[in-house]
């Protein structure tokens, strides 16, 4: 075989090898995707086919009256309500911590900076039973207040993260700033947050993903449908024991994931080109 | 200078410059020492302190020594087995997840217009598979009808039964499902070769070295930094695995998924044994703790720092790590 025909051979090669790898990870999801516009009943007896015969969104109206007389609009207006005030809050600590710690000196701060890097550590079932006893003598069980103030402190990950992209910027600004009579407060709002965005929005995103998808904060917490969030209402809304609707099972399950499909969409090309060339763990 | 002092003065109401530092630097990290102190520092000891007692909630703690620790190794036969379950599924889903995502890292690393569409595709997992939704999913992938079954038919292989409520394959369909999101290390293996100079394999090549020896001399030693720093992280988050096994199986079929976190969850919160959910969370941490300096320590044996050969070529490198686009 000659050089060039090799090369072409390798090449389609490549493409079918990646591309058959790929269709079978993302099959389950084209499956539950199609499958959610099935008839119920014929979910799990007409697996093989993955087209529906006709495409039909009772599912999506069965499903979306939810359980217990409360509907799905409340499931994701409580995600939506958790997820958004614990990400800016933890955006926002997350951002002043970095700066504290990587452009003022102060008494104690290497001590405090690896205490965060500490926390990174630890497993969080060493701390949830105290947590959960705090959360019970403040009374704030079944109230969304459990799940979103302690993301107010932000998070070790992203200090960490918005830390390293602070160091790119020179500190001949800093000075530069403070000899203009520029204050260090005024220096973090005014010149250091409008560059650091980038870093802020991988956090968001990141922060998002997380808090979206989080499990362990609702189940604990949240008992009363009405305070459900979308994950813990999901997880009862498919138990096992008592599923009969499939279609409707899985039309919420789509469901739940579309926030965070579509976030990673309009991102994907900057969060994986980050992480790409970067490597930043994500 | 002169200026500068006189302003430090002004702004400071009086303040010395450190004193005003010291200040300024605890508003900045306030808000992260404040939940630290009262969400993690407390609790942290607090659980230790509970781990010697007994509490259900209704009653006062009552101090009851090691009784717990003793109890877990001497009597709880399920601990035990959920401790081999959990360690199980450690060592075969991290490792399976980094050498896979090292493979298809390898296979994309070349030019090539569909490469970005690709890495988003492999990455997608990686987002969604935390999600409650996604477990309900693998629920029924691995069901008797479901598709994994489907899939082996096609390829020939007959096959009826259910991996979800077989003891034997329960745990499998887990580890699958964390095998199925290589896509977070697949992408810093990517920018790790990305990073690996041109030159190393051209002299490689004109030295006769074949592409196994190439990769077993240059691309893995240079990689084995970035494979380190994801073993670390990802044994730690794999000891941690809970909601995944709490929905697809619950811990059955015969607490054959069990896993550590989930017994853990089920000793504190089903039956309000506080105390000894506690002392399971501090064996878990000690267990963490060994993995990952036994990591540690082994690390000066396999991992390979670039700057032991060239010093300036690691200290661009990292610059240019620690910056982000």
């Amino acid at each position: 075989m000659s050089r060039k025909a090799r090369k072409i051979w390798g090449t389609v090669l490549f493409h079918v090898i990646i591309c058959l790898i790929g269709i079978i990870m993302i099959y389950p999801l084209i499956w539950m995707f199609f499958s959610s516009f099935k008839e119920s009943s014929k979910v799990m007896t007409t697996v093989g086919q993955l087209i529906p015969d006709k495409w039909d969104i009772q599912n999506y109206i069965n499903g979306w009256a939810g359980f217990g007389g409360t509907t799905f609009a409340t499931f994701f207006k409580n995600s939506f309500i958790v997820t958004i005030l614990s990400v800016i809050g933890n955006i926002i600590a997350s951002a002043m911590a970095a700066y504290g710690f990587t452009r003022i000196r102060f008494k104690g701060r290497n001590f405090f900076f690896i205490c965060m890097i500490i926390t990174m550590m630890v497993p969080s079932q060493v701390l949830v039973v105290p947590q959960y006893l705090i959360f019970h003598g403040l009374g704030w069980v079944n109230t969304f207040l459990p799940l979103i103030v302690p993301e107010w402190g932000g998070r070790a990950f992203f200090i960490f993260m918005i830390m390293q992209f602070m160091a790119g910027i020179p500190k001949d600004l800093d000075e530069a700033a403070e000899i203009d009579g520029c204050g260090k407060i005024k220096l973090f709002t005014n010149i250091i947050l409008p560059l650091i965005v980038p870093a802020l929005a991988t956090s968001a995103i990141f922060g998002f993903y997380w808090k979206w998808d989080d499990f362990m904060g609702s189940l604990l917490y949240l008992n009363s449908p009405d305070k459900y969030t979308v994950s813990i209402a999901l997880k009862l809304f498919s138990d096992p024991t008592s599923v009969t609707d499939y279609g409707a099972m899985f039309a919420m399950c789509v469901l739940s994931l579309l926030p965070v499909i579509i976030l990673f969409l309009f991102t994907q090309k900057y969060i994986v080109e980050g992480i790409a060339t970067q490597g930043l763990k994500g | 200078m002169g200026n500068r002092s006189s302003n430090t003065a002004g702004n400071g109401r009086g303040l010395s410059k450190n004193a005003r530092n010291n200040l300024l630097g605890y508003f900045f990290i306030g808000p992260w020492l404040i939940m630290f102190l009262a969400f993690t520092v407390v609790p942290f000891f607090a659980s230790l302190v509970l781990s010697f007692c007994d509490y259900n909630m209704l009653s006062a703690p009552t101090f009851v020594g090691w009784d717990n620790y003793v109890k877990l190794f001497t009597e709880d036969r399920l601990f035990t087995k959920s401790l081999l379950i959990t360690l199980k599924f450690v060592f075969i889903s991290i490792p399976l997840r980094l050498i896979f995502a090292l493979i298809v890292a390898m296979i994309l690393n070349r030019d090539s217009k569909m490469v970005p569409i690709y890495r988003v595709v492999y990455y997608l997992p990686s987002i969604l598979g935390g999600s409650v939704a996604v477990s309900v999913l693998w629920r029924y992938v691995f069901a008797k009808e479901g598709v994994f079954n489907q899939f082996l038919n096609l390829i020939g292989i007959p096959c009826n039964i259910s991996w979800i409520s077989n003891k034997d394959t329960a745990l499998w369909c887990i580890i699958l499902l964390f095998i199925w999101q290589f896509g977070s290390p697949m992408l810093i293996f990517l920018a790790g070769l990305k990073q690996i100079p041109k030159t190393y394999y051209e002299a490689a090549s004109i030295d006769g070295a074949g592409k196994v020896v190439t990769f077993f001399r240059i691309t893995l030693p240079l990689l084995s930094p970035i494979f380190f720093f994801n073993l670390v992280m990802q044994m730690i988050g794999g000891f941690m695995v809970f909601s995944q096994a709490m929905i697809i199986t619950d811990g059955g079929p015969l607490n054959n998924t069990m896993v550590y976190a989930l017994y853990l969850y089920k000793q504190a919160f089903g039956y309000y044994k506080m105390g000894y959910g506690c002392a399971m969370a501090w064996i878990l941490m000690i267990i963490i703790g060994f993995f990952t300096l036994l990591v540690f320590k082994s690390s000066s044996a396999w991992v390979f720092y670039e700057n032991q050969i060239s010093e300036g070529n690691g200290k661009k490198k990292r610059k240019r790590g620690g910056k982000k686009a």
